[in-house]
């Protein structure tokens, strides 16, 4: 299309504003340096013109993974040229290069070089190391096999030690063993991390990791005793060859297994690792990054829905009057304003466990890990806590773009079937949650029995005070103001005791009744879910109202507070149940908290634009016909579905083998 | 060979799968009838979706358009005619994946809305598929809100003719279903104009394609309006009207006519045609929603059985992941809402049968009933099952991901059913104008329709139960849940006079109370649910422990709805927090107690491995042998012309020179 100028709802809604975008993208980006920064990265990408290419959405799947192929080798390649390393400046640049979406050599870059890093020996790096740095070697990251994924021990894939060739066979004993998952496999890689059942000497020695080639150099096809291959089409990653691998008495070296920890000697001998607890440390920063692919996401979504929202005029608010904007539907404001406020939110939490993990990972190589164990608990649970919720709001916002959204120009389904999967991968969120709540559990149990516990759990400490008093915990400990945030992080607070403490007292009633530990834990895993639900919900309330009083620019931090107060009042209207139950709030005050959320709508209002113009997604980035910064959205739809494959040519060839023989018959 | 894991699990069933089969059919003849019809289908090759997963956008478009072809051959061959009993079941069967469904739709759009010399001309043409129809309401700025569209239609005395014209891009018709490629003539929705008058939207039918070489017609721009998250299969178009002209006798003129000199006149009542605009979203519920919702439940439990996970106890072996109390509050509350929604799916339809009888016999008194609660259930119903169907998705972790589960495609499609056919939150505001009419007029005393006569009765004081087998009780969540949607109610109402009273315009205080109305609708809606549920299973025989198990679902649908939304029934004390407790135990028990007969109340949806499409899903459960032979075929597998292209220079050296 045309150059256009900018929509006129749009402009109005952006002159509107109370605050300046730019500071409050800045305090996204952690300090206007850092914008500067992202957007020159992004300028180098999205200038240049290598990176071009025809919508993906027009492409097969063959396509895809062809152009996310091509991009991914220009970027290594550029990488390097521009002399780009830090980490988070990577991020950005691949980010940008593959416009959020998942590339086929993530785990080449993201698992493959790190594992060499920090478990292969020197002598491992000097074999592995510079060839898969220079692309020579491909590699990816097999752990889940299809008949096994969360619960580790449960793998079945063998590596049975051969002291008389000192090699090391693998087996894929079962169909359930086949490599199932693992991105980059199908297609991409010749050699694999494998993760398999080490059997030396005939006794098992648990889980140990592998190198192992898997395709020739050269042809590469695929290496006798190898089957590879691709798991077939998904919901989304597309660009993905998610892959599976069977392995029949394939033989490596002895020096193939990954030694820096475990050994195994020449003849056969097992050297035990000493106790590792850095892989908490891997786990804790890739759940961050989850964390902040929620805010990302759901940001993302957000904005088209709210600049859409602006720009569609629909039905009669009042009568006689033009069509209004959806926006200024209550129903319209209640999806989609808590989901804003939400993405901000989750914003600062990935903030937050991202600048804790540098803390606390100096602390390692000092030794002091301490606060280890509750960051590994707290994240399990924030990532599937704030996963959930994205899940769930993206779809919302799709929802809330009608018809439109339905369509993939709308760019949400797209932001939906890449997202989706973190509810799974890296942990399954129902299992993170109760590995959060057998920490929470933990701490009541210390406290109970008179011990303190510090961090964000120190709140159960207050517990064993008031245990001599016969009522519920809660009952007595609140006034909440609704209208300051401060008061409700209290509120918040008071219901994860509240939870913790039923979760808890059930799991003892179950135990008292039956024998076996594992039993009852099973049978009080739904309170236990709720607890830690309560635990996660009550850190992102008290994080989004520690960051306000970080803000220095009145009209910004005036905008945020408002936001923070919808986060935490519309939290508690959709649990009265909780509140009411525990005897935090009355039904009067449920009410006045209904009626805050309805005001605070009107109030975010006129705002709504500008806060979503802060996220600063260009629009290349936000691939969305529905989301343009512009808002010219209905030219471009026009545009956009010209370009449809079934629209090549003007008369569909099925009209020539099917409609018209048909016809002609009857 | 069954899986033991899953051949296990059907020994111990407590009831008789194949009478529960009937007893959702209608009846053991009618189970016989649609396995027949089933059979026929899937035998033939040419119905077959065995490469649905792998098929790009045009190649689904070029297969139903085949099927549907066949299905004229097919249909003749087997004597199945569109009024025999074999009908309703070949949707089912096709699993809806074949073209021209809107012909049908523009078929009906003629019947309802034209006079009986266009029934006569166009019907018949239409039945031979001598054109192909479509129906343009939709336009790319304009929804669910007719009033707005903006496609105008001016009478051209001199030629009796009308002009039909897109004036700006916003008024371009989209989202039509086989529009894109496939329709000859299409039903256009357009602002009526005589004289510069205008007389609001009618119905025009306009040839869009030439009957000879399907080329587009004069003044005619059509197209597919692109890839979306799903029906691949169907052409969804765009339309474009530039000064095209149409005879006078191509305005459908059952109720309006324009006469030769451009008199306009009205005929007749048009109520009977809004009825059959409400009757629309009450039968998609059955093909459209309960179907898909499930499928998704057979496939996710008969996987939840299959897969071990982790161990229970130390030891053993690894659990059943529907062992864990955690997969069970997933699963069997959607489980329980399949058939909450399949038995108030039965009374809806019931109650419309009955309100078109009453209505041939012009009386049209149910109608505001009936809208209002087609319009509501369509709400809830579709809402409520699209997020069932997402939950089974994530309850089968990773391989609910792949396409290859059967999951991720129903979910596309079932969630497309909250848009079409109005708008969930349009149509829950509809429902709830309907309800705080019937509120005030109760209050006055006056008469309400009989689904609402309980606004008439004043409800106060507290739920009775004393223990939680109390809550076992239908009587007493029954009660709960109408004493809930009694107070959302009232409550709006009594709000909506306040702003009112003081001072606010009707429509200013209206938006302010949406959010509230909606609540107050959806409420409303789930207590109409509950009730009909446990009314139905106290008619249900006692035999074959039908009614026992009907009675254990109908208990975890109405508790688990309680459990979910406590607040609501805790708000002024109606239940309290100790009875609250008792609410959640008597709940976790439930799930316990259904898991036994989880697989056996799926089966008992009598799905066809074909119909399901599903490698988690068959009745075998041999889930993973499955999903390793499906895979081999995937095209990816096939060739990768990204090696050569790209993978080769990389591996071989052209990096390593930086």
């Amino acid at each position: 299309a045309a150059a256009m100028t900018v929509n006129a709802d749009l402009r109005r809604e952006r002159a509107a504003a109370t605050f300046q975008p730019l500071l409050l993208t800045h305090i996204l980006d952690g300090g206007p340096e850092r914008t500067r920064r992202r957007k020159e990265i992004e300028a180098l990408v999205l200038n240049d013109p290598d990176f071009q290419h025809t919508d993906l959405n027009f492409l097969s799947r063959s396509q895809r993974y062809e152009q996310a192929i091509r991009k991914s080798s220009l970027m290594v390649m550029k990488l390097r040229e521009y002399g780009i390393a830090d980490p988070e400046e990577i991020f950005w640049f691949k980010s940008f290069v593959h416009r959020g979406r998942p590339e086929p050599l993530d785990l080449h870059l993201g698992m493959f070089l790190p594992t060499l890093l920090t478990q292969a020996t020197p002598e491992q790096q000097d074999r592995f190391f510079m060839p898969a740095w220079n692309l020579e070697i491909i590699g990816t990251y097999a752990q889940t096999e299809m008949g096994h994924g969360t619960h580790l021990r449960g793998l079945e894939t063998t590596a049975t030690y051969d002291p008389a060739t000192q090699e090391f066979i693998l087996n894929s004993p079962t169909v359930t063993s086949i490599k199932w998952w693992p991105g980059g496999l199908g297609k991409t890689s010749n050699h694999a991390i494998v993760l398999a059942q080490l059997y030396t000497q005939g006794q098992c020695k648990g889980l140990h990791a592998f190198i192992v080639p898997i395709r020739q150099l050269g042809t590469h096809e695929p290496l006798p005793g190898i089957t590879v291959g691709d798991i077939g089409p998904k919901f989304g990653y597309d660009e993905m060859d998610n892959g599976y691998l069977k392995m029949d008495n394939f033989r490596i070296p002895r020096e193939n297994m990954l030694m820096k920890y475990a050994q195994v000697e020449p003849d056969g001998t097992y050297v035990k690792p000493l106790s590792d607890k850095l892989t908490y440390g891997t786990m804790v920063f890739i759940r961050s990054l989850i964390v902040g692919d929620s805010a990302r996401s759901l940001s993302r979504a957000c904005t088209i829905a709210i600049r859409y929202s602006a720009v569609r005029h629909q039905s009669e608010l009042k009568p006689g009057e033009p069509e209004p904007q959806i926006l200024d539907y209550q129903t319209q404001q209640y999806k989609l304003f808590p989901l804003l406020a939400t993405a901000y939110a989750f914003h600062f939490v990935g903030a937050y466990i991202k600048d804790t993990y540098h803390r606390i990972s100096g602390d390692i190589n000092e030794g002091d890990l301490s606060e280890l164990p509750e960051l590994h608990a707290l994240t399990a649970g924030l990532k599937a806590f704030t996963s959930w919720t994205a899940n769930a709001g993206i779809e919302e916002c799709r929802m809330a773009c009608g018809g439109h959204g339905y369509s993939r120009c709308s760019g949400i389904p797209d932001i939906y079937v890449t997202f989706t999967p973190s509810c799974t991968y890296e942990g399954e969120n129902t299992v993170m949650m109760l590995q959060t709540a057998r920490f929470l559990v933990k701490s009541y149990t210390q406290v109970s029995s008179g011990q303190q516990v510090t961090g964000m759990v120190s709140y159960l400490n207050d517990l064993s005070r008031q245990r001599i008093q016969p009522q519920q915990v809660a009952a007595r400990t609140v006034t909440v103001r609704i209208n300051d945030p401060v008061s409700l992080v209290e509120a918040y607070k008071a219901r994860a005791a509240w939870l913790v403490e039923a979760a808890a007292k059930n799991l003892q009633a179950e135990l008292n009744h039956r024998k076996s530990k594992e039993d009852a834990w099973n049978r009080t895993s739904v309170d236990l879910v709720r607890a830690s639900e309560a635990h996660c919900h009550y850190v992102v309330v008290k994080l989004f109202a520690a960051k306000l009083s970080e803000v220095t620019n009145a009209a910004v931090r005036a905008v945020l507070t408002d936001l923070c107060l919808l986060y935490a009042l519309f939290g508690i209207s959709r649990n009265t149940g909780d509140f009411l139950q525990a005897g935090i709030l009355t039904s009067a005050q449920i009410t006045q908290v209904n009626q805050h959320v309805k005001e605070l709508l009107a109030v975010i209002r006129p705002n709504a634009v500008a806060l979503v113009d802060s996220f600063d997604f260009h629009d290349v980035h936000l691939g969305s016909v529905l989301g343009r910064y512009d808002g010219n959205v209905y030219e471009n739809m026009f545009e956009w579905a010209k370009k449809s494959p079934l629209n090549k040519t003007q008369v569909h060839e099925s009209f020539h083998k099917h409609l018209k023989p048909m016809q002609a018959k009857l | 060979s069954v899986n033991p894991d899953l051949a296990s699990e059907r020994q111990t069933a407590s009831f008789c799968v194949e009478k529960l089969t009937a007893l959702l059919d209608g009846g053991a003849e009618q189970t016989r009838i649609r396995r027949a019809v089933v059979e026929a289908i899937q035998s033939d090759p040419v119905f077959s979706r065995e490469d649905q997963y792998f098929q790009t956008q045009n190649e689904r478009y070029e297969a139903a358009v085949r099927k549907a072809v066949h299905l004229q051959k097919k249909m003749h061959e087997m004597g199945w005619t569109e009024n025999g009993p074999e009908y309703k079941y070949i949707y089912r069967a096709l699993s809806g994946d074949v073209a021209f469904l809107l012909h049908r739709v523009f078929m009906r759009s003629i019947s309802v809305l034209g006079s009986d010399k266009q029934i006569a001309k166009w019907i018949p043409l239409a039945t031979q598929l001598r054109l192909i129809g479509s129906y343009a309401q939709t336009e790319l700025g304009h929804g669910t809100y007719l009033q707005g569209l903006e496609t105008t239609a001016v009478f051209d005395i001199a030629t009796q003719e009308f002009i039909l014209n897109t004036p700006k891009i916003s008024a371009m018709k989209w989202w039509p279903g086989d529009m894109g490629r496939s329709a000859t003539h299409t039903v256009v929705f357009a602002q009526l104009y005589i004289h510069g008058k205008c007389y609001g939207i009618h119905p025009f039918i306009v040839q869009i394609r030439s009957l000879q070489d399907h080329s587009l017609c004069p003044g005619i721009t059509a197209g597919d309006i692109g890839p979306k998250m799903n029906f691949e299969a169907i052409d969804n178009g765009y339309l474009m009207l530039k000064n095209v002209r149409i005879p006078r006798e191509n305005m459908l003129s059952k109720f309006c006519e324009v006469q030769p000199d451009g008199t306009y006149v009205r005929q007749g009542s048009q109520k009977i045609n809004y009825f059959t605009m409400t009757t629309v979203r009450i039968s998609l519920i059955s093909d459209e929603v309960l179907t898909p919702l499930m499928k998704a439940c057979t496939i996710a439990i008969r996987y939840s059985v299959v897969r071990r996970q982790s161990k229970l106890k130390p030891g053993e072996q690894e659990a059943k992941i529907l062992d864990y109390q955690t997969q069970q509050e997933k699963l069997l509350p959607q489980l329980a809402s399949a058939y909450a929604f399949h038995f108030i799916n039965d009374y809806l339809q019931e109650l419309f049968d009955r309100g078109y009888r009453e209505i041939q016999r012009k009386n049209f008194d149910m109608l505001p009933e009936l809208h209002a609660l087609s319009s509501g259930f369509k709400a809830v119903i579709t809402h409520h099952s699209t997020a069932a169907v997402e939950i089974c998705l994530r309850a089968c972790g990773g391989h609910g991901y792949s396409l290859l589960s059967g999951l991720p495609s129903l979910y596309t499609k079932i969630l497309a059913s909250c848009i079409y056919e109005g708008e969930n939150t349009i149509l829950l505001l509809q429902t709830a104008r309907f309800l705080i009419k019937c509120f005030m007029a109760a209050s006055a005393g006056q008469p309400v329709p009989p689904s609402v006569t309980y606004l008439a009765a004043v409800k106060s004081g507290k739920c009775p139960a004393k223990n939680k087998l109390d809550f076992l009780s239908p009587d007493i969540y029954t009660e709960a849940y109408q004493h809930v949607a009694f107070r959302l109610i009232s409550s709006t109402a009594a709000k909506l006079q306040d702003l009112i009273q003081s001072g606010a315009k009707k429509y200013n205080a209206w938006n302010q109370c949406t959010v509230q109305l909606v609540q107050a609708a959806k409420a409303h809606c789930h207590y109409i649910t509950v009730k009909n549920f446990a009314e139905t299973v106290e008619k249900l025989e006692t035999k074959a422990g039908i009614q026992r198990i009907m009675k254990h679902l109908c208990d975890l649908f109405a508790l688990h709805g309680i459990f979910s939304n406590t607040g609501a029934f805790l708000h002024d004390g109606y239940i309290s927090a100790a009875q609250m407790d008792m609410v959640t135990a008597s709940y976790l028990d439930l799930l316990a107690v259904i898991r036994k007969d989880a697989v056996p109340l799926v089966d008992a949806f009598d799905f066809t491995d074909k119909s399901l499409n599903s490698a988690l899903g068959s009745y075998d459960g041999q889930v993973y042998q499955r999903l390793y032979e499906w895979a081999q075929k995937s095209p990816t597998n096939k060739m990768s012309p990204a090696y050569e292209r790209y993978l080769k220079p990389l591996l071989h050296n052209t990096l390593s020179k930086l």
